[in-house]
């Protein structure tokens, strides 16, 4: 095939539904540039993310595996859930960015980039997720990244600047590892499916990678699992996090570090299933579990000493990363349909969490914890739903994450016994750090408002999301579970 | 693909990629930033032709453009950038290496010796074995070189001669597709690392002026 039909190729696929769903964010972060009026970007914003949305939702009924772009059962599920948290997310930072604005923190040119930084890194993750080459999917993450260290410098302090470049160098090295894996896992490949292409497409791996190099597609796991493992937020190249979540944009910092984990997380399921059809291979459900595990014990004894709010959060995030990798490493059908059903309640809750974070650090001014208490009787919606994520967040019933959690450990039981122990008390430690947390914020003595609040009207997008997590953990739909459960067969 | 797959250019193919590697222990031992930022841009511009080398070797021309974007990215843009900033910014002239040159040389050549093992199997199916050994020692003493080198200035050359390891892996898997596009995301990566330094230092300096600025006023008023 020559380089124009490939082009032209790819260019027909850029029209279909998948193609749609990347370029709308595109198209929104381009016009956004030139959109000086505040109040306009902003309603640009929420509509172009819900319209990417809506497409994302068509996705499941119009499968394709093309040049350029792939819309599997796994990809159009991690589209369907970036896509909607993009759309809540935006919503919910027209009333937050606006506050931010009379307080000072913002400008206009800086909120004009803003609005175009959001949609830019939305159509990344979108691309990053969608694409059928494993090049396309680096490039589209390493741009995703770059975006998101733009965003985290806009608040031009000292401390945003500290993070971005902590943030650009921890995952600079962990997108070369990336790079490099990526390079190598090509060359396992060319034996099996020849130079070109389809040795770099993620739809024709899966079925040749009985017959890859073992010693070649061992070497990229290892590049790949460290490299994607960064952008993950697994230990040991996680110190970016803490970091970009507290000192960037929250609603920045919500998505998008929030998506990027997700579609790192995605990668190391896809690469796992190579590694398990080629019997040379090592076996990479190890390594995989070892990381998860490491990372969520890591962080649940570090929550406690956290006094920052949105660094505790952030600490929750890589404890919670850490969880779903570990499902994903423990493997068969039913450990990845809970791992991909965490990462995906996670996802909400978190979301929920950070906006209702968000709103209390601008209602009192200041990020630590200890200046922020008793939630639920200054602010009693606020403090609700806040405690409501938390209470989500530490595995308690009746929200889904408890389902998710148990259906982990009783699949660890199962298959890895002694690996119940140590994740049994990753979990109950953060548990306890996160009841403890609760109490102090939302119940502990009030603390006296030294800022602007956002209103209710920006608590309703957690309240969506929040409802989502509740309905899917008390009472999954069918033909969602039937759906979900098809992703989780198909996966490895 | 055909190609020209000669034993000539096959030695000359690893003459250069040796070439880059070589230079990668030059960026090691360099005590001055001058000179650390001269060694990078001489690596850069062994590994243009290393590129365009395996541009003919594989008959692929978009390999000969990806090594003059390499050329005038890398090997001119970057390397004339930071003498600027470096200038600019009057960053400390010595660079200092924290362990002491020798053992680091020592670690430099296991973790060659490292990746020529990890890369040994790739010979079995007639893999090219040794671009993959000498892309992977670049990446490798890229990474020794930011964890021994704390200065900002010595890390970042660090980070941008790991990043021409990766190119230098790109160019050298025979057939693949996208390499153009693929160096130019890594060199894109590279220009945002110095851009980043930039700014933040600007920053930096700039709060320093703004600071003793205020302290005089603040005096003036008193």
């Amino acid at each position: 095939m020559n380089e124009l039909s490939l082009l032209t190729g790819m260019l027909r696929e850029l029209v279909s539904a998948p193609g749609l769903v990347v370029l709308v964010p595109f198209a929104a972060a381009a016009g956004l540039g030139f959109v000086t009026d505040a109040r306009l970007g902003a309603w640009i914003n929420g509509a172009a993310a819900t319209l990417a949305f809506l497409l994302a939702c068509a996705l499941p009924w119009e499968p394709i595996a093309g040049l350029l772009l792939l819309a599997d059962p796994l990809a159009a599920f991690m589209a369907i859930l970036t896509s909607f948290l993009g759309m809540t997310t935006a919503w919910f930072s027209q009333g937050y960015m606006q506050v931010e604005v009379q307080a000072g923190r913002f400008d206009a040119p800086r909120l004009r980039l803003y609005h175009a930084l959001f949609q830019a890194g939305l159509g990344c993750m979108l691309l990053a997720l969608l694409s059928n080459n494993v090049a396309v999917t680096w490039g589209a993450l390493e741009a995703a990244t770059l975006v998101s260290v733009l965003a985290v410098a806009l608040p031009r302090t000292e401390d945003a600047a500290r993070a971005a470049s902590r943030q650009f160098v921890l995952c600079g090295v962990g997108l070369a590892m990336a790079c490099f894996g990526t390079t190598v896992l090509y060359l396992a490949a060319v034996p099996a499916l020849g130079a070109g292409v389809p040795a770099m497409s993620w739809s024709r791996l899966p079925a040749a990678a009985a017959a890859f190099n073992p010693a070649m597609l061992n070497l990229a796991f290892v590049f790949l699992l460290l490299g994607y493992g960064t952008k993950a937020g697994l230990v040991p190249l996680h110190g970016w996090l803490p970091d970009s979540q507290a000192a960037g944009p929250l609603p920045v910092s919500a998505v998008l570090s929030g998506s990027i984990l997700n579609v790192a997380l995605v990668v190391i399921l896809r690469l796992r299933g190579l590694l398990d059809a080629n019997p040379g291979a090592i076996a990479p459900g190890l390594p995989i579990m070892a990381l998860g595990l490491a990372s969520l014990l890591l962080a649940a004894f570090s929550l406690g000493a956290q006094r920052d709010v949105k660094r505790f959060f952030a600490g929750s995030t890589i404890a919670q990363s850490g969880v779903a990798a570990f499902a994903f490493g423990l493997g068969g059908a039913g450990a990845t349909f809970a791992g991909l059903l965490h990462l995906a309640l996670h996802t909400l809750t978190r979301a929920a969490i950070l906006q209702c974070v968000g709103a209390a650090v601008q209602l009192n001014g200041g990020q630590r914890c200890a200046g922020i208490g008793g939630l639920l009787l200054r602010h009693r919606a606020l403090g609700l739903t806040l405690a409501a994520g938390m209470v989500a967040v530490a595995g308690l019933p009746p929200f889904g994450l408890f389902t998710t959690l148990f259906l982990i450990l009783s699949g660890t039981v199962d298959r890895a016994p002694w690996l119940a122990v140590p994740l049994a008390l990753g979990l109950a430690v953060a548990g306890w750090a996160m009841a403890e947390r609760l109490l102090a914020l939302c119940l502990g003595p009030p603390t006296p408002d030294r800022g602007p609040g956002t209103g209710l009207p920006a608590l309703v997008p957690a309240w969506v999301q929040l409802a989502l997590v509740l309905v899917l953990g008390l009472a999954m739909p069918g033909p969602v579970a039937a759906w979900l459960a098809a992703i989780a067969g198909a996966a490895p | 693909m055909g190609g020209h797959h000669g034993a000539f250019s096959l030695d000359v193919a690893h003459l250069l990629g040796g070439a880059v590697l070589v230079l990668s222990f030059g960026l090691l031992y360099q005590r001055r930033l001058g000179g650390l930022i001269n060694a990078y841009a001489a690596q850069s511009c062994v590994l243009a032709a290393a590129a365009a080398w395996q541009g003919w070797v594989q008959s692929a021309p978009a390999l000969v453009v990806t090594g003059l974007i390499v050329l005038g990215g890398a090997g001119v843009a970057i390397p004339v950038a930071l003498h600027r900033i470096a200038g600019r910014l009057q960053f400390d002239r010595a660079v200092v290496t924290q362990p002491g040159i020798f053992p680091v040389m020592a670690a430099g050549v296991a973790l060659v010796l490292l990746a020529v093992l990890l890369a040994a199997p790739a010979a079995a199916q007639a893999l090219p074995r040794e671009d993959l050994a000498l892309a992977l020692a670049v990446v490798l003493l890229g990474q020794l070189m930011m964890i021994v080198r704390p200065a900002a200035p010595a890390q970042l050359v660090g980070f941008l001669s790991l990043l021409s390891g990766l190119i230098l892996g790109i160019v050298g898997v025979p057939g693949m597709r996208l390499a153009v596009e693929l160096a130019v995301a890594v060199l894109v990566l590279a220009g945002a690392a110095v851009a980043g330094v930039y700014l933040l230092r600007i920053r930096a300096r700039f709060e320093e002026v703004d600071a003793g600025r205020l302290e005089r006023l603040g005096g003036a008023a008193q």
